[in-house]
C-alpha cells in the first residue's frame, strides 16, 4: 500500500519535473508569437521555418547538429558545477582558450600522427579549459569569489588575448581579410559520422554527457557532490572535500568546454580566429537550465537548441528580422522557465501570487509572508 | 598654442581624459546595483539593462532630435527593465543571480533587436560642460570637457551617501538589507522595499547606458558595452556597499581603461588587444583580494545571496 503510494508520488515528481520545462518553452513561444504579431509577421511562418532549416530534412539535422555538438559540452560547464550550486557562465571563455590553445599546440605536432594526434589535441584543448574554469572554483573554494562574475569577466579576457594572440603574434601572414592563426594540418580533422555529414564531435558529446550523469547518478563522488549542492555546510560537517569537490567539478566542466572549442577548431573552423567566440557560451547556459542541470536531458535540449540557431539564417532572410530575433526568443524562454521554478515544490498555485501584492500599496497584508526571498 | 606637442605627458592627460569619460557608465551602473544590493538584492541584470539604456537613449535621441529626452527614455525602459527582475525574483523559490542572468541575455537580444536600423543614423549628442576654459593646451581642453551625466552622477553619490547615511528611508532599506526578519518585525515590506529599490538602481543603469551612446563613444552599435555593467556590479564590492566607494572606483577604473587607447595615441601599438583585457584582469584582482575565505564581506549587507554560502 504504502509502496504503492510511494510509486505513484516517484511519478507525479517525475512528471512535473518534465511537464514544468515543457509549459515554460511553450509559454515562452507564445509570448515570442505575440511580439511577432505586433511586428505583423506570422509566428506560423516563422515555427515552419524553424521545422524547415532545423528539423525538416537530412541537410537541416546536419546543421542542427552541427551546433548541438558544441552546445552540449558548452550546457556541461554549466551544468556539472551547478549540481554543487554553483552558477558558472564563462563557457564561451573556456572554448576559446581551449581552441586557441589546440591551435597553437597543432603545428608542433607531425602529421603522420594521424588520430593519435587528433587525441593529442583534444585533450590539450581540454585541459586548457579545464584550468580556466577550474581556477574560477580554484577561486570560489579557497576565496570566496563569486563564481558568476568572475567566470563571465574571465570571458572577456579570453576574448581579448584571442583577438591579441590572432592580430599579432601568432597571425598568419596568408589571413588577409579575417585575421587567423596557421590552418590545423589536415591530417588532423576531426572524422565525420557514417550517416550524417556531421562530425565525431557529437559522439564525443554523447559519451560526455553519458559518463557524467553516471558520475553524478551512480557513484559515490556524484552523491557527495550532490550533498554539496544541497547544503554545503551540511557537506563540511559530514566531512566531504567540499573545496576538492567544487574545484574538481568545476575543472571538468571547463573541459567540456575547452574540448568544444578543441572540436570547432579542428572540424569546423581550421584555424583559430575571432569566430571562435560564437555565443554559443551563452545560449548553452539556457540549455543547460532547460535541462534541469541533467547530463542525460542536455543531450535532448541541446539538438533542440541546435535546430533553433542552425535556422536562424533563414528566418533573417525570410521573414526580414535582424540576427538578434533566436536571442530574444531564446531569453524570453530563459525568463519564463525561471519564473516557472516559482510552480515547483510543495506550495500549490496560489500562495506565489500573493508575493505580488506587496507592490500594490495597500494591498500589503499577512498573506504576502509566505515568500521567501 | 593649438600645435603643443605633449610627448609622454599625453599618457596621463589622456588617462585624466578617460577617468572622466569612461567611468560615467561605471558611476551610474555602480550606484544602482549600489542601492539594490544595499536592500539584500543582487541584480546581475545590468548590463543587459545597460545596453538596453544605450539603445533607447539613442533611438529616441535620433526621433526626437533630443538628447534629454534619449536620457529620460533610457532611465524609464532602465526602471521598466528592474521591474521585471524584481517582479521576478518576489516569487517564491526564483533566484535573483539566474534571472539577472537570463535578463541580461534577454536585454541584449532585444537591445540588439529593436536597435538594428539605429545603428546608421547619427544621433544629437548631449551637450557638453567645459572645463578647460583657463588653459590654452588644446588637449587639455578636451580632456576637461565632461558630460552633465558625470556631474549627475556625482550629485547622485553624494544624495545616496546621504541617503543611507541621514534619512530614514536610508535606514529602512538598509535594515531591508540587513535583516528580512527585523524590517518586517518593524512593519516593513522587505519586499516592496527591494522591488523599489531595483527598480531606481535599474533606471540609473539606463542612464549609464544613455552616457555610452549619447556621450562617449557617443555612438550605438552592437558591441557598445563589453561587460562594463558586469565590472560596475564587481566593483560595488570593492567599494564595499558605500556610495562615495563607487564614485572614486569607477574614476579609477576609468582611467584604468583609457591606458591602451593613451599608450597608442603616443606610438605604442604592441599588445593593443591585451590592454583591453586590463580593466577585466584589474577588477578580478579586486574581487580576488576584497573577498574573503569564510564568505563574510566587511560591510556587505547581511540578506545578500553573493555573500552567503
Amino acid at each position: 500500500m504504502s509502496r504503492l503510494s510511494f510509486i505513484l508520488r516517484a511519478l507525479s515528481t517525475a512528471l512535473i519535473e518534465l511537464i514544468v520545462p515543457v509549459l515554460a518553452v511553450l509559454t515562452g513561444f507564445v509570448v515570442f508569437a505575440l511580439l511577432l504579431f505586433s511586428l505583423d509577421r506570422s509566428p506560423v511562418e516563422f515555427a515552419s521555418l524553424i521545422w524547415k532549416a532545423g528539423f525538416g530534412s537530412a541537410f537541416a539535422w546536419e546543421n542542427t547538429l552541427l551546433r548541438a555538438a558544441p552546445l552540449i559540452l558548452l550546457a556541461l560547464c554549466v551544468a556539472l558545477p551547478a549540481r554543487l550550486g554553483l552558477v558558472v557562465i564563462g563557457g564561451e571563455g573556456a572554448m576559446v582558450i581551449g581552441g586557441l590553445t589546440v591551435a597553437i599546440v597543432a603545428p608542433y605536432l607531425a602529421p603522420t600522427l594521424g588520430v593519435t594526434g587528433i587525441v593529442i589535441l583534444s585533450v590539450v584543448g581540454a585541459l586548457a579549459g579545464g584550468l580556466w574554469i577550474g581556477a574560477v572554483g580554484l577561486l570560489k573554494s579557497k576565496r570566496g569569489v563569486n563564481e558568476t562574475i568572475a567566470s563571465l569577466l574571465m570571458t572577456y579576457v579570453a576574448i581579448a588575448v584571442l583577438n591579441h594572440l590572432v592580430t599579432g603574434p601568432l597571425r598568419d601572414p596568408a589571413s588577409l581579410n579575417k585575421p587567423s592563426t596557421l590552418p590545423v594540418d589536415t591530417a588532423f580533422t576531426l572524422p565525420g559520422m557514417n550517416a550524417l555529414n556531421v562530425h565525431a564531435g557529437l559522439w564525443i558529446g554523447v559519451v560526455a554527457c553519458l559518463f557524467f550523469w553516471w558520475l553524478i547518478a551512480r557513484t559515490s563522488l556524484g552523491f557527495g557532490a550532490r550533498i554539496v549542492g544541497a547544503n554545503r555546510q551540511a557537506a563540511q560537517w559530514q566531512g566531504l572535500p567540499v573545496s576538492s569537490l567544487i574545484i574538481g567539478f568545476s575543472f571538468a566542466g571547463g573541459a567540456c568546454a575547452g574540448l568544444a572549442g578543441a572540436i570547432e577548431i579542428m572540424a569546423v573552423h581550421k584555424s583559430a580566429n575571432a569566430s571562435l567566440a560564437s555565443g554559443l557560451g551563452y545560449s548553452a547556459i539556457l540549455v543547460a537550465f532547460l535541462a534541469r542541470h541533467d547530463p542525460r536531458a542536455v543531450l535532448l535540449v541541446a539538438v533542440l537548441m541546435g535546430g533553433l540557431e542552425a535556422s536562424s539564417g533563414l528566418i533573417q532572410r525570410r521573414m526580414d528580422l535582424p540576427d538578434a530575433t533566436i536571442l530574444v526568443l531564446q531569453g524570453v524562454i530563459f525568463v519564463v522557465l525561471l519564473s516557472s521554478e516559482t510552480l515547483r515544490g510543495r506550495p500549490i498555485l496560489g500562495q506565489s501570487l500573493t508575493s505580488f501584492r506587496h507592490i500594490v500599496p495597500g494591498l500589503h497584508n499577512k498573506a504576502a509572508t509566505g515568500a521567501s526571498t | 598654442m593649438t600645435g603643443v606637442e605633449l610627448g609622454w605627458w599625453g599618457v596621463p592627460l589622456a588617462m585624466l581624459a578617460g577617468a572622466l569619460r569612461v567611468s560615467v557608465p561605471f558611476i551610474w551602473v555602480s550606484l544602482g546595483e549600489c542601492l539594490t544590493e544595499r536592500a539584500g538584492r543582487i541584480n546581475l541584470g545590468l548590463e543587459g539593462t545597460l545596453v538596453l539604456g544605450a539603445m533607447s537613449a539613442y533611438a529616441i535621441a535620433v526621433e526626437t532630435g533630443s538628447p534629454w529626452l534619449g536620457v529620460l527614455a533610457a532611465l524609464l525602459i532602465g526602471a521598466v527593465w528592474g521591474a521585471l527582475h524584481s517582479s521576478l525574483c518576489s516569487l517564491a523559490r526564483v533566484n535573483d543571480i539566474a534571472v539577472g542572468i537570463a535578463l541580461m541575455l534577454l536585454g541584449i537580444g532585444v537591445a540588439w533587436f529593436v536597435g538594428k536600423p539605429y545603428i546608421q543614423p547619427q544621433a544629437p549628442d548631449l551637450p557638453a560642460l567645459s572645463l578647460g576654459f583657463w588653459s590654452d593646451i588644446a588637449q587639455l581642453q578636451a580632456a576637461l570637457t565632461i558630460s552633465w551625466l558625470l556631474v549627475l552622477g556625482v550629485f547622485t553619490a553624494i544624495a545616496l551617501h546621504i541617503f543611507f547615511r541621514y534619512t530614514t528611508l536610508g535606514l529602512i532599506v538598509r535594515t531591508v538589507g540587513d535583516s528580512h526578519d527585523a524590517a518586517r518585525a518593524m512593519g516593513y515590506s522587505p519586499l516592496r522595499v527591494r522591488f523599489w529599490s531595483t527598480v531606481c538602481g535599474s533606471a540609473m543603469a539606463g542612464v549609464g547606458g544613455a552616457s555610452l551612446s549619447l556621450f562617449y563613444p557617443g555612438s550605438w552599435n552592437e558591441g557598445i558595452s563589453s561587460g562594463q555593467g558586469l565590472i560596475a556590479v564587481a566593483l560595488v564590492i570593492f567599494a564595499r556597499w558605500q556610495p562615495l566607494n563607487c564614485l572614486w572606483a569607477s574614476l579609477l577604473f576609468g582611467g584604468a581603461g583609457a591606458l591602451g587607447p593613451a599608450l597608442q595615441s603616443v606610438g605604442i601599438s604592441e599588445g593593443y588587444y591585451l590592454f583591453y583585457a586590463a580593466p577585466y584582469v584589474i577588477t578580478l584582482m579586486l574581487l580576488i583580494m576584497t573577498s574573503s575565505p569564510q564568505g563574510k564581506l566587511r560591510g556587505a549587507p547581511l540578506e545578500l545571496s553573493i555573500t552567503r554560502h
